[in-house]
């Protein structure tokens, strides 16, 4: 890597230090080694993929830096420094949101109400809608969101990429600096997905560090920079997220060998020669 | 879908070739545009229209089979007769928006009925401070059952069940041995015996139709300066106009006879204050956000337990206003007062006027209406001298016939929602 792995070095500059550094990241479930030394960089205004098999760790990992299910062992450094997240409102505070699978959005309510939900602009004793509803406004069109009809429409009535994306821009209501999409595009049709990505793309553009995790290799390689392979629990390699990329990524998810060593237990370091070109020196 | 279908030569899929960031996030409702009188009386409101519908249907019938139901006497009857029920389902409504049921209701309006009478009249307490004594047991009660609830987790369709058993016997015990309670002091019994002057009521219905008429255009103008959509005026104008006749031609006809009864000024304010509640207040937002989603809304850094457990104890509270306007109505409470068919009604009330069993949806005005659907059926049967047998019968078939138009429209959204 660019940067020497370090875990313990302090840093005080930001400057061109990842967003969000983990280190040596262990986590056990009783006798499961579900995450076992795992290391991953984000920088900000990057995608980062993170693909793995089914138990390939990917969900602890998300847990281990939401807050959700704090790692064992390992550390985290936010913008250089060293910080501990154990509980998920340590993430909010630091920036940090995600979109969960299951969205979290309440369908009786339209888009506005959820969008402020348990952040409600006030005046008064009541509810200020109007300031709530340009607010809405100003978010998704900020995301590009046109062609939008009624932000007063029931999410409940809305088609799935319709709901993908109020959850993601409800995570930006709290102006974080990185979300993490859990499975965005999973169940969505081909437009939908493109709908979907084509926001990821956006968020990058606003200069946020993005974690995606996906199963769909296509997606992955359509809108990621960077792909980060975990294989049972630990790093199994880190890839450019070109095409030609495609066949080593797929033999590091399965650990099937084919022009590269068959199982990849070992940090990013030795991964194979084409990793790293997310963060150019 | 188009993924796995074989394209031809690793071509992008067919027919999917529209630029993804135009459509992309269009966030038209997926039903489209809607037409004539949908447009007019769209969304929310389509409930509300639904019941008074049925409402008119119900007042057509019964002054044909009988001349003397659409009389002045008779509809201030009406009014008179759903005032306690009403106040009950106010509460009701609440809890069912949360997508949770309170079985205890009509015992626990016995309960506070009871507690006013042996107050007042045994132990000589002032009239209004027996009523504050009456609203805080009920209170107490919800805060108990609330807390049960919410913080054991068990269904509170058991946690009120095991309530209503428990209460009816708190309402034995309080009432002793002499089993009935005759009540005379003027303070709680002037609250559903009394009527306001007709000069007072016109008063109250004008300055009504101003403080809407005004708020509405109010907030029309806000909501212009701040660039925002507008419902349509015509829309507007109608709802408007249709309201505030709605209201002289009501207040125009109880007058011919003794005028607008206090008990029902009493239950329509507290529907106005409960519905600013559930749509205006962020507390209500959090009730409506917890009976969609609650997980959604836990994870929202809402604390739902505690918004659960007070709208239990608004919901018991409300409930033993009812009783006391039960109590004030009849001029005694008995061992029978809260018992019988008064739960059944006040849910029924609510859930007939298009308040959904699943949560999420509904409106307090539900309270309103559901009680004068139900009481229309009551009082036009009774007019009619039919037997409580058929008034059983036919009560059921329609809170049946709304149960399953609720469930209809829930499976409709349920198809449309998710693709």
């Amino acid at each position: 890597m660019s940067t020497q792995t370090q875990a313990d070095a302090p840093r005080a500059s930001a400057g061109a230090g990842p967003l969000l550094r983990l280190r040596g990241v262990t986590k056990r479930f009783g006798a499961v080694q579900a995450l076992a030394d795992v290391d991953l960089d984000v920088h900000a205004g990057e995608v980062v993929a993170l693909v793995g098999d089914n138990g390939a760790g990917k969900s602890t990992l998300i847990k281990a830096i939401s807050g959700v299910g704090p790692a064992d062992e390992g550390t985290i450094e936010w913008n250089g420094h060293n910080v501990k997240i154990g509980a998920p409102g340590d993430a909010t505070g630091l920036g940090i949101a995600v979109v969960y699978q299951d969205l979290a959005l309440c369908d009786n309510l339209d888009v506005v109400a959820n969008l402020h939900l348990g952040r409600e602009a006030r005046r008064g004793p009541f509810m200020d809608e109007i300031a709530m509803e340009r607010e809405a406004r100003s978010l998704l069109d900020s995301l590009a969101v046109r062609t939008l009809r009624s932000v007063r429409a029931e999410v409940g009535m809305l088609s799935g990429g319709q709901r993908q994306t109020v959850a993601i821009a409800r995570a930006m209501t709290g102006d974080p600096k990185m979300v993490i999409l859990d499975e965005p595009t999973a169940a969505l049709g081909v437009a939908q997905t493109e709908q979907v990505l084509a926001l990821v793309s956006r968020l990058r553009e606003r200069g946020l560090g993005v974690i995606l995790i996906s199963h769909n290799l296509a997606d992955v390689f359509q809108v990621a920079d960077r792909i980060e392979v975990l294989r049972l629990g630990r790093n199994g390699g880190s890839y450019a997220a070109r095409p030609d990329q495609r066949q080593a990524v797929v033999a590091a998810i399965t650990g099937v060998s084919e022009d590269h060593p068959a199982v990849a237990p070992a940090p990013a370091a030795d991964a194979p020669t084409t990793h790293d070109d997310g963060a150019p020196a | 879908m188009s993924t796995v279908s074989p394209a031809p030569a690793g071509g992008p899929p067919p027919a999917e070739q529209h630029d993804p960031t135009a459509s992309a996030v269009s966030l038209e409702a997926r039903d489209g545009r809607q037409t004539g009188l949908k447009a007019i009386f769209g969304g929310g409101e389509a409930a509300s229209l639904r019941v008074l519908i049925v409402l008119a249907l119900i007042w057509i019938v019964f002054t044909i089979a009988n001349d003397r139901f659409l009389t002045a006497g008779n509809l201030t009857n009406l009014t008179l007769q759903v005032a306690a029920t009403g106040t009950i389902s106010v509460g009701v409504v609440l809890v069912l928006l949360l997508g949770e049921i309170d079985l205890s209701v009509g015992a626990v309006s016995g309960v506070a009925g009871s507690v006013v009478g042996v107050l007042s009249v045994q132990h000589d307490w002032n009239g209004w401070l027996a009523i504050i004594a009456a609203l805080l047991v009920g209170a107490s009660i919800g805060l108990l059952q609330g807390s049960i609830v919410t913080w054991l987790g068990i269904p509170s369709f058991v946690i009120t069940l095991a309530g209503l058993l428990t209460w009816q016997g708190v309402q034995l015990k309080v009432l002793g041995e002499q089993g009935t309670i005759n009540i005379s002091d003027p303070i709680i019994t002037n609250l559903a015996n009394t009527f306001l002057a007709e000069s007072v009521s016109w008063i109250v219905a004008l300055a009504a139709i101003g403080l809407l008429v005004g708020g509405t255009l109010v907030g029309r103008r806000r909501r212009a300066a701040a660039d925002l959509e507008l419902e349509p005026f015509i829309r507007l104008v109608v709802r408007l106009a249709s309201i505030s006749v709605a209201i002289l031609v009501a207040v125009y006809v109880v007058n011919q006879d003794r005028g607008v009864p206090v008990s029902l000024c009493i239950l329509i304010g507290l529907v106005i204050i409960i519905d600013a509640v559930v749509t205006r207040t962020r507390y209500g937002r959090h009730v409506l956000a917890a009976g969609g989603n609650e997980e959604a809304t836990r994870r929202a850094g809402i604390p739902t337990k505690r918004v659960k457990t007070i709208v239990f104890v608004l919901a018991s509270t409300l409930a033993a206003a009812g009783g006391v306007l039960a109590a004030s109505r009849l001029l005694a409470v008995n061992q029978s007062s809260g018992t019988g068919d008064v739960l059944l009604l006040a849910i029924a009330g609510p859930v007939i006027a298009g308040v959904s069993l699943f949560g999420g949806r509904g409106s307090v005005w539900a309270a309103l209406l559901g009680a004068l659907v139900i009481g229309s059926i009551s009082n036009g049967m009774d007019l009619l001298a039919f037997e409580s047998s058929v008034k059983f019968i036919v009560t059921g078939a329609v809170l049946a016939g709304a149960v399953i138009l609720d469930a209809l429209a829930r499976k409709r959204r349920l198809s449309q929602g998710r693709s």
